[in-house]
């Protein structure tokens, strides 16, 4: 298999991910399509450095990025705890102080 | 004693400054002085006596030592270096545009000047018994004392300009002091009275005022053009300052001079302008309604006015100005004066208002000072105003003394008798009235003699003789018999019979209500003497000595009346006041070809006729008016009443004063008021109109000009918001506040962007 299933698979989890953002109404769902597009980035890194000589740096990018991921899945889920005190819900069509 | 100027005219100014400061201090501070400051303006006012009764003592000194004729007695403070100097550049000296003010010491001035500190002195004297209780006491005292300080100015200054600024301030004072109880709410006659009379003395004065200013400024023209063109005029006063005295005389002479010895007709005319000043202030006919009016005021006011101050400014002015008449102005003078003299007396024969008298005497005394001087009497003139300042001004405070004491009651009719209650007071007036009637020796008799005499001289001496001056000497001898019986006529009514002052009050107070024309009504008694008359409170009483120095004026006055006194003023007067010693040796010679007096000397037949004619008539006509007075009002005491009825219609004018105020009026103050009637319709319908309609025109254009902004600026303002608003609105659709919409929104964008790269 050459790079390019990687490529698609990546760009499939990508749109996958993208979508979930946009038409998920539960705001967990919106973080889970953070988490894929994320790793559709991962799976980008690593293909393109195992097919471009085999060097380390692609695969260290991935691992920040799983470090990265972690870190703002805490700090996302703070932010739901508090969004879900302030609007008893979960949904992110009811969380629009951003229109005033 | 010789007069020594280093430090006479220190004393001279200083005469001048003590009634100012007093006047400054009282003005600001006399409330709140103990007595409320009348003993410090009366003490001020009796040093400035004492100075000025030193300074005339060496004047007359001088006088008993020069033969008659030869006096040198004119100092100016300005040969002295003492001057105050007003508008000056002292780079170019004095010139024409500079006025140097300095004081003229002369005979004229000193004995004036000793007349002024005496009367004044007194005056404030008796004022401090008289207005005892008055709601504006210090004031009074303020404005007293800053009239004498304008008289003494008036006598002291030695150019016409700073002698027109005094006689403005008296014009001033004089309203104040006249209109004293004007804002006296307790009588509302007096209020009402004392505002009218003072108002009319100072707008009647006012029109001689004018005349006067006219007078000097014709004078200081004509005399600076004349001095600027001829040569001549520069060589002989090289240092012309035309308001002085001493150069107007000086200047005078020259020009009349150079005119072949006639006066030219401007000389005449401004004569006449400043006449006209006289006619004005000192009640001339027929600016003489002011006077009568005049007491309005207190008491000692009107003894101030009538005797050393206001009135004498104008005989004063006269004096000074006397070599600048023209022979012509000298005629009017006579008339005027002999006119008002006859005419004066006349009416002083019928008023029953005791100040009333008195003022109508004043009135025809002033007659005979002004007739004096245009017929050639200048020095008797000068003399009938000294013995007459004295007598007048004890005639009048003897009678405020008599009103004090029948409690505020004017009216002759209401007393009576008084002799045995006021005796203090009853000997001064006698002495004074024997003055002022002329009876032999007393001192009216001298100076009345001295202008008859100069009458005499004139008409008898065939090279001056003129119809006016018979005409004036037959007028001024019938008036001196009217003043005889009208005096004789106030003390018979007033001192002798039985007191009536509680009899028919209310008769004669609604009877003279009934004709308006004199004195405010007899009011009762008010009660600001204190409980000092208990139990005769209804009788009238003289002053008391010890509380109150009333008396002690009239006795100072009084003395100056009687014989031997009076016949010592006269020496020291005729032997100090010449034309020569009065304007210097050039301009005296000229002022004197004018006066008759001089024909005496040198005719001696037709001065001994001049003399006997003048002692005949005066104590004939003297004795026919006191026995006609005595016969009328002692003996037969009905014998009035039927000669008033008899007489009808002429008594009627003489009492109304012959119409002359109701004549002003319609000739002058009617047709005055209908013309401010006539510009105040102008001003309302034609001056407001066109004012109206140009701010009607405004306002029609402000309103189109409101409707443009108002419409079309505002609207275009308001389309761009509008049009902005929209905008929002529209874009505001977008903003929903959904992240996920945003989103959508972003990922639209980068796919968009991104198949922009791929595709270009």
């Amino acid at each position: 298999m050459g790079l390019g299933a990687y490529v698609a698979v990546s760009a499939a989890l990508f749109a996958l991910g993208v979508v979930a953002i946009i038409v998920r109404r539960n705001v967990l769902y919106v973080l889970m399509g953070i988490e894929m597009i994320l790793n559709a980035a991962n799976i980008n890194f690593v293909a393109f450095s195992h097919f471009q000589g085999g060097a380390l740096d692609g695969r260290m990018f991935a691992i920040f990025t799983i470090i990265l991921a972690a870190a703002e899945a805490a700090v996302a889920l703070a932010i739901v705890l508090n969004v879900f005190y302030l609007f008893d819900s979960v949904r992110p069509s009811e969380a629009d102080l951003l229109r005033e | 004693m010789k007069f020594d100027p280093s430090t006479d005219f220190g004393l001279l100014l200083a005469v001048l400054l003590i009634p100012l400061i007093g006047y400054t201090i009282q003005i600001f501070f006399g409330k709140k002085l103990p007595r409320q400051g009348d003993w410090m303006l009366t003490g001020g006012m009796g040093v400035v006596m004492l100075i000025t009764v030193y300074l005339a003592i060496k004047a007359i000194a001088a006088g008993a030592h020069g033969d008659g004729h030869a006096v040198d007695f004119l100092h100016s403070s300005q040969d002295h270096g003492f001057a105050f100097k007003w508008l000056f550049d002292e780079a170019k000296g004095p010139g024409l545009l500079n006025v140097v003010a300095g004081i003229l010491y002369d005979p004229l001035g000193a004995v004036m000047l000793a007349v002024v500190g005496i009367v004044c002195f007194c005056v404030h004297l008796f004022s401090i018994g008289y207005m005892q209780g008055d709601r504006r006491y210090h004031i009074f005292f303020a404005n007293i004392s800053l009239f004498s300080f304008a008289m003494l100015g008036l006598v002291l200054a030695d150019n016409i300009l700073f002698l027109f600024l005094f006689w403005e301030i008296m014009g001033l004072m004089s309203y104040l002091l006249i209109g004293h109880f004007s804002q006296d709410p307790s009588n509302p006659f007096f209020h009402r009275w004392a505002t009218w009379a003072s108002k009319k003395a100072f707008l009647t004065t006012r029109i001689g005022d004018c005349l006067l200013f006219i007078g000097i400024f014709i004078f200081y023209r004509e005399f600076t053009t004349a001095w600027e063109t001829v040569p001549a005029f520069k060589e002989a006063l090289p240092r012309f300052q035309p308001f002085l005295f001493t150069d107007m005389w000086e200047m005078g002479r020259l020009v009349v001079a150079q005119n072949g010895g006639e006066f030219p007709a401007w000389m005449t005319a401004a004569g006449l302008c400043c006449f006209g000043g006289t006619i004005g202030k000192s009640a001339q006919f027929p600016l003489h309604i002011w006077l009568p009016d005049a007491m309005a005021g207190p008491t000692p006011v009107s003894a101030m006015i009538h005797a050393a101050t206001m009135v004498a400014a104008g005989v004063f002015l006269l004096g000074r100005m006397y070599p600048l008449m023209s022979p012509e102005v000298l005629a009017v003078v006579t008339v005027v004066g002999a006119t008002t003299a006859l005419f004066a007396a006349t009416i002083g024969m019928v008023v029953y208002d005791i100040k009333a008298v008195l003022a109508y005497s004043t009135i025809s005394q002033l007659g005979f000072m002004v007739a004096a001087v245009g017929m050639g009497g200048l020095v008797a003139g000068m003399f009938h105003m000294v013995t007459h300042a004295f007598f007048k001004a004890c005639l009048f405070l003897s009678a405020g003394s008599v009103i004090h004491g029948c409690h505020h009651v004017q009216d002759m009719r209401l007393m009576g008798g008084v002799r045995k209650h006021m005796p203090v007071t009853f000997v001064c007036m006698l002495v004074c009235t024997a003055a002022i009637a002329g009876v032999y020796q007393f001192s009216g008799y001298f100076s009345k003699d001295a202008i008859l005499l100069a009458g005499w001289a004139s008409v008898l001496d065939n090279a001056v003789f003129s119809g006016w001056n018979l005409y004036a000497l037959i007028s001024l001898a019938i008036a001196a018999m009217f003043t005889a019986f009208y005096m004789f006529r106030l003390i018979f009514m007033t001192f002798f019979g039985e007191y009536r002052g509680n009899l028919e009050t209310h008769m004669y107070s609604a009877q003279i209500a009934a004709e308006g024309v004199e004195g405010p009504e007899p009011h009762a008694h008010d009660d600001h003497h204190g409980d000092e008359h208990g139990h005769d409170a209804h009788l009238p009483h003289e002053a008391p000595l010890r509380r109150n120095p009333m008396t002690i004026s009239l006795v100072i006055l009084a003395v100056f009346a009687v014989p031997g006194v009076a016949a010592l003023l006269n020496g020291w007067i005729t032997h100090l006041m010449t034309p020569l010693s009065m304007y210097g040796p050039t301009a005296g010679a000229f002022a004197a070809e004018k006066i008759s007096e001089g024909i005496l000397d040198h005719d001696s037949h037709l001065g001994r006729q001049a003399h006997y004619l003048a002692v005949g008539v005066s104590l004939f006509v003297a004795t026919a008016g006191i026995v006609a007075a005595w016969f009328l009002y002692v003996r037969r005491r009905d014998l009035p009443e039927v000669i008033t009825t008899k007489l009808g219609l002429v008594y009627t004018a003489v009492r109304r004063r012959y119409f002359v105020d109701e004549m002003i009026d319609i000739a002058f103050i009617q047709p005055t008021l209908k013309l401010t009637t006539f510009f105040r319709t102008f001003d309302e319908k034609v001056v407001d109109g066109f004012v109206l309609l140009n701010g009607s025109i405004h306002k029609g254009l402000a309103f189109f000009m409101a409707w443009i902004d108002k419409t079309i600026v505002d609207g275009l303002v308001n389309l761009v918001g509008l049009v902005s608003q929209a905008f929002g609105a529209a874009t505001r659709l977008l903003q929903t506040g959904r992240i996920q919409q945003y989103a959508a929104f972003a990922v639209a964008g980068g796919l968009l962007l991104a198949s922009w790269l791929i595709l270009s």
